[in-house]
This record gives structure tokens, C-alpha cells and sequence, in this order.
């Protein structure tokens, strides 16, 4: 964005035209006590070298996935992203786009966010995926309000074992609506699948998959459960890699999927904009949230593009809308179809194999450190729960001295696990790393006991 | 245009008594000032639908509108042909591009609405 300030002789105009004579008189309305009464002490103005060494200084504060081994996940993924991907997300015509408003003037933008669908689509086995929301965690409120819609019931079936901040996303987007959300206790990691968990009231179930602790969850048992008494499937996923292995949702009985599509092409950054995914059936596709767009073919019967179903969306429908959103993540969607793209079906599978060996080598040397272990006996894809002999939070600290982001203490999320360490292992590790990480977290486990020993 | 056994809605619906039951759709005027219709989100059978509530959805290219039921009972019929030939409600409003029929539960709510005469000067058509 660029800022370009008035010139005196702009101001002097302005000035003139509204009748005022100075900037001064223009504020006279402003009471005296509460005006500074002096000039702003601003830092000496600095030149542009300067201000990159300043700003880029601050920025080495951060413990960042760049300088540090990264083995933290929990929702937001240190995947490779090719420079393709950028290279070409990056390109003037698509910079500009944030979501399409005069659509069908942008041929090449609507075909990008075609594929992207079709890309989704394939990847989690659904029918039909919309152009994008704002991340997994408003996806998965959307996909609530959605059930609630679909079914006329209000109640929300959650297991705890779905990521803590997805629940709080989904407790403000359903609250107001009057939808309740029960929580479903996971056991060991994992949320087994509980007719007594549903009755004729539950609009859905929601399990994440793979969960927050990285274990994989019945999902067909749940979607059983689920539609024997009427109810939906929601699955949630905070990374689609997982589908270039796993059975994707949609084989497993899933009618709606939401997922973070940050891991696709997208990079790692504090605040957004991330990428969220929102995929269902066809016969549900008039109660999708979002824009959507379609395939068709113009007048000469041309192939074209279009923003398609419309009169779901606010800007027609006003409040009886299937949601406020009239927006979507265009450039981060792009940027995942450009990536899905480049690896195809082979690449995707290709990563996800890498996640799953590289995360399980991890897993076994933890298995055999003294006084460490790995917390849950489920099956995990690129993430799992190690537990600690002494609190998580400070074996991070420990261990981010010698270089390496030891993953997402749990304590903070859930009650009683302060000795539990959520870590995650991508492709992006190299062997090395993971060797060089055990030893410091063995290290770092035994300063703890030593500690504890020493007080006695 | 209007057929004088009908009864209308000041909501633009009309209401075909057959026996104990009325058959309901959109008048011309409402088909041809929504333009194109494309979607028909209609009840399933059995829903209840009340007085001037609303009992579903018509999409057009244009607008999406809430149809209103001019009679209150259950729904004992919904017109399945519009799923796949929205336009039905163009070519024959008040006739194949009917929505449902219900099972009155009050049928002197038809007093309530307006004759063919009445409604052709709601609409400015009389």
C-alpha cells in the first residue's frame, strides 16, 4: 500500500474550499485538555538501510522456522514450499486479486479458483468445494451453522480432541445462533465412536482427523453414528497432506469437511492470512457458505467461468443468507492450487510418506529415551503426544537454546497435561535434525530430573 | 390471466382449493417479475406449514424470495418435477409450475385471502 502524504498546496486548497482557515481552526472543536499541546517526539528519521537493519532485528527476536528446527505443528505446518509457487502466485494479474468483485472480467482468476476446487475436491473425496474461507477454524464455525441448517436441529456433538482453538472459533460462530455445543471426552487420544454421544437433536458430529494429538479417529464409525439418527459428519483437518496416505474423509462417510489449507503452498505466519477449506456433498451445495465458482460455456459455446448459486449469499439473500461471508482467500488459494499443481497426485503422496516415516523415526527414538515416552498407544500421521518428566513448557525453553522449536506444550489446553508435548515432524526435517533433537531432549530431560533429585 | 377460482396472497401465492386440500404456487405476476427461476427450495412431506409463514425458497437469477404458505396444515404433495425444471414456475405458473398441496387444517383462512378481481388490483393489473 502506498501512503502519499498531501502537499502544502494541496492543503492550502482544501483548506479554502471547506472555508477554514488553517488545520489549526479546523480542530478548534477539540477541547484544550485533551490535546497534547505539543509536537509528536518521534525517533530521528532513519534511511532506508537503517530501517531494514531495525526491522530486521526485531524480527531475529522471534524464534522463528527459519533459524530454529521447527518441530512444532498444532495446526500450522513448516511444509517446503517450491519458489514456483510464489513465483507464480506472486505475478502482478493475481497480486491484485483478493476475492473476484468484477468476477466474470477475470477469466484467468476464476479458472485459478476453479481448479483449486477441483484440486480440494480430489484430495479430501468430495463433491464440491468452495472458493475459499477464512481459515480451518472459521471453516469448521461454517460447517456448524451449516449442519444446523440442514438438519433444523441445534445441537453440536464436539470431541475435545478436535484443536481447542477451533472449539472457541466454533463457540462464537454458534452461540449467538442458540446452536449447543457438547463436548465428547477423548480416551487415550482418540474419540471412540459412541451412539450414546447423539440422539435426535444433534444436527452433527465433529471429530478432527487426523485429531489434534495427531491420532487418526474412526471416522466411518462416527459417520455411522452419526447418520443413524440423522445427524451430519463434519470432519475437521488442520493439514489436507495427510489425505496423500490417509483415506480421504469423503470415502469415510464425511458430509462435510473443514480444513486449514495453509499446509498447501502457504507459508508459515503469525496473524494470517491463512487458507480455510470447506468441502460437502452436492445435495448440500445450496447450503454452502461462500462464493463458488462454476464452469460454462458462454453464447458461441466458449468454456468460461462464472461465480455460480449466488442467491445463497448475502448481497441477494441479506439475512436469510447460508452465511455473512461474500469473500474468500483468493491469493492463498491460488497459491495452493499452484502447489497441488506442481507435486500432483505423486508429490502429494510423496510428502506425506516423507512426513510419516520421518514422524515415526522420531517417534521411536522418543519411545526409547529415559523418562520421556510418547503419551498415546493410537496411530498418528506426522504428529504425536510426547510425555515429559518434567513440564513441557520448560523443555522447550531448554531445548530452543540449542536451535530446535520443540513443539506445543499441552498444559495450556488441557488440564492435567503440563507433561505433555505436542510435536510434529515434516518433510522438511532432515535426519540430522531429528538426531541432533532427541539427544537435546534427552539432555534436557535429565537436567530436569537432576533438578528435581536435587531438591529431595 | 388469474383463474377466478383461485384465491391470492398479497405475498404474490395462490391457492387452488381441491376438497379439503389447496394446492399452492406463485402467481404470474410474481414469476414474471422474478425473472428466470432456477432453484425451488420446497418442504418435504409432512412439514407443517402455517398461515403467511414462510414454507420455502425461490431462486431466480435475479433474487431469492421466501414463498408464503396461504394456507395453514400439512404438507401432503410437493411438486419433485421442479427440482429438475425450475422453470416450470415460468412457463406455467398456475398450473405445472405449482409448488405443493396441503391438507387444510383451517380452511376458512381462504376467506382471508383475495379473489381473482381483488388481487388484479393489487397488482395494478385490474
Amino acid at each position: 500500500m502506498r501512503y502519499i502524504p498531501t502537499t502544502p498546496e494541496e492543503r492550502r486548497r482544501m483548506l479554502e474550499v471547506i472555508g477554514v482557515r488553517s488545520v489549526e481552526d479546523l480542530f478548534a472543536d477539540v477541547p484544550q485538555s485533551v490535546r497534547l499541546g505539543r509536537p509528536l517526539r518521534l525517533r530521528p528519521v532513519l534511511s532506508d538501510p537503517e530501517v531494514l537493519r531495525y526491522l530486521g532485528g526485531l524480527a531475529e527476536r522471534n524464534a522463528h522456522a527459519d533459524r530454529l528446527a521447527c518441530f512444532v505443528g498444532a495446526g500450522a505446518y513448516d511444509h517446503f514450499v517450491p519458489p514456483a509457487v510464489w513465483q507464480l502466485a506472486g505475478r502482478g494479474e493475481f497480486l491484485t486479486a483478493y476475492t473476484p468483485y468484477q468476477a466474470e472480467v477475470m477469466q484467468g482468476e476464476l479458472q485459478a479458483t476453479y481448479e483449486y476446487q477441483t484440486m480440494v475436491c480430489e484430495l479430501l473425496g468430495m463433491e464440491v468445494a468452495n472458493a475459499s474461507m477464512y481459515d480451518g477454524a472459521s471453516a469448521l464455525g461454517e460447517a456448524a451453522v451449516m449442519a444446523r441448517d440442514l438438519t433444523g436441529r441445534d445441537r453440536v456433538v464436539v470431541s475435545q480432541a478436535v484443536h481447542p482453538e477451533y472449539r472457541q472459533v466454533l463457540r462464537t460462530y454458534t452461540e449467538p445462533l442458540g446452536i449447543q455445543v457438547v463436548e465428547r471426552r477423548h480416551e487415550g487420544g482418540i474419540t471412540p465412536a459412541d451412539p450414546r454421544a447423539v440422539d435426535t437433536r444433534t444436527a452433527a458430529v465433529v471429530v478432527q482427523h487426523p485429531n489434534f494429538f495427531g491420532c487418526l479417529e474412526d471416522v466411518r464409525g462416527w459417520a455411522e453414528v452419526a447418520h443413524r439418527v440423522g445427524a451430519l459428519l463434519v470432519v475437521a483437518c488442520s493439514d489436507p497432506l495427510a489425505f496423500g496416505l490417509l483415506e480421504p474423509p469423503g470415502a469415510l462417510g464425511a458430509d462435510i469437511v473443514a480444513a486449514e489449507g495453509q499446509p498447501l503452498g502457504n507459508p508459515l505466519n503469525f496473524g494470517g492470512p491463512y487458507l480455510g477449506i470447506i468441502a460437502t456433498r452436492n445435495k448440500f451445495v445450496r447450503r454452502m457458505p461462500g462464493r463458488l465458482v462454476g464452469a460454462t460455456v458462454d453464447r458461441y459455446g466458449r468454456r468460461g467461468f462464472v461465480l455460480t448459486l449466488q442467491t445463497r449469499e448475502q448481497h441477494i439473500r441479506r439475512e436469510k443468507a447460508t452465511s455473512n461471508i461474500c469473500t474468500n482467500e483468493a491469493l492463498n488459494a491460488l497459491a495452493a492450487a499452484v502447489y497441488l499443481s506442481l507435486l500432483g497426485p505423486q508429490g502429494v503422496r510423496q510428502v506425506a510418506e516423507l512426513c510419516l516415516r520421518k514422524a515415526h523415526y522420531l517417534k521411536a527414538q522418543v519411545a526409547q529415551l529415559e523418562g520421556v515416552g510418547v503419551l498415546f498407544a493410537a496411530p498418528t500421521f506426522h504428529e504425536f503426544v510426547v510425555r515429559t518428566p518434567r513440564p513441557a513448557a520448560a523443555l522447550v525453553r531448554a531445548v530452543a537454546r540449542e536451535g530446535f522449536l520443540a513443539g506445543l506444550p499441552l498444559g495450556r489446553f488441557y488440564r492435567g497435561m503440563q507433561n505433555a508435548l505436542l510435536v510434529c515432524v515434516t518433510e522438511t526435517r532432515t535426519r540430522d535434525e531429528i538426531d541432533r533433537f532427541v539427544e537435546a531432549l534427552a539432555r534436557a530431560s535429565r537436567r530436569g530430573r537432576a533438578a528435581v533429585g536435587g531438591r529431595r | 390471466m388469474y383463474p377466478e377460482e383461485y384465491r391470492y396472497s398479497r405475498e404474490h401465492e395462490w391457492a387452488k382449493r381441491e376438497d379439503g386440500r389447496a394446492r399452492v404456487g406463485i402467481t404470474r405476476f410474481a414469476a414474471d417479475r422474478l425473472t428466470d427461476v432456477v432453484y425451488v427450495e420446497l418442504p418435504p412431506v409432512g412439514a407443517e406449514v402455517r398461515f403467511m409463514q414462510p414454507f420455502g425458497v425461490v431462486e431466480s437469477v435475479k433474487a431469492a424470495s421466501e414463498l408464503y404458505a396461504p394456507v395453514s396444515g400439512r404438507v401432503v404433495e410437493v411438486n419433485e418435477r421442479l427440482q429438475d425444471h425450475p422453470e416450470l414456475v415460468n412457463q406455467d405458473p398456475h398450473g405445472e409450475g405449482w409448488m405443493i398441496v396441503v391438507e387444510m387444517s383451517d380452511p376458512a383462512e381462504l376467506e382471508r385471502l383475495m379473489d381473482a378481481q381483488a388481487y388484479r388490483q393489487h397488482v395494478g393489473e385490474a
